[in-house]
């Protein structure tokens, strides 16, 4: 049995924080450009479903999506707990669950296509 | 007789400001706020993707917004400023020893800088985006 919870807490965390470092300012570069007016044709609904319809892609979306959050809200968490909020048990367990509820809703999503 | 126990004040909403290293590590911190939001607009348009082709198109016409634009401007900088903390941090966090050496930290780091480099432009090609 594990002695402690925190390394459950803590690898999704830095897998995050590293997914989000490589791949995050991309992929905001690109709906940056979709909000500008200039669609990337990466973007268009016949190229996104296409990606998002293989096997690949899906994981990689997920992935990204699923990993991202968690990292959110950990750090969320602790910055909840720098400006002073200390109900730490509380604000952790509601970061936590929108977190994987908005990573099982993408998995859902992901089926769906 | 025992003394007084050691008290240090520390203000619980203010202490970032008594140090620039504490601010820097504050606006590290708060980048997450921008971050989390951004994933969140991402499950949707996963949402509108699934839901059809006019449902996609009319994500990405949503987008086209004044606010939209600002929040993309301030995510993107919130991105770009964890990913250069983030990789600025890997020499300290997994430091590279060959032999009696260690791997200079800069390599480590330079390395992931490079390695962001070539996979943001390989994206950037594939989606068309120039």
């Amino acid at each position: 049995m594990a002695k402690s919870h925190k390394p459950v807490v803590w690898f999704p965390f830095a897998a995050g924080g590293t997914v989000i470092a490589f791949c995050i300012p991309v992929i905001v570069v690109l709906t940056f450009l979709a909000a500008l007016g200039h669609v990337p044709s990466g973007l268009s609904y016949e190229r996104m479903h296409a990606f998002a319809g293989s096997g690949l892609g899906k994981l990689i979306i997920f992935g990204v999506l699923a990993l991202s959050l968690w990292s959110s809200a950990h750090r969320l968490r602790c910055t909840f707990y720098d400006f002073g909020v200390r109900a730490d048990t509380l604000v952790a367990t509601v970061l936590y669950v929108a977190a994987i509820v908005a990573s099982i809703a993408s998995a859902l999503f992901l089926l769906r296509i | 007789m025992s003394r007084n126990p050691l008290v240090r004040e520390v203000p619980p909403t203010t202490w970032f400001f008594r140090h620039p290293r504490y601010l820097r590590y504050m606006s590290r911190e708060i980048t997450c706020i921008f971050i989390a939001a951004y994933c969140v607009m991402l499950v949707v348009g996963l949402q509108r993707l699934a839901a059809g082709p006019a449902a996609w198109d009319g994500f990405l016409l949503a987008l086209r917004s004044a606010d939209s634009i600002v929040f993309h401007l301030l995510a993107l900088a919130a991105a770009l400023y964890h990913a250069a903390t983030w990789f600025n941090a890997t020499q300290k966090a997994m430091p590279i020893q060959i032999g009696e050496d260690f791997v200079p930290g800069s390599v480590i780091s330079g390395a992931h800088y490079v390695a962001w480099a070539v996979l943001s432009i390989a994206v950037l090609y594939f989606a068309g985006a120039f």
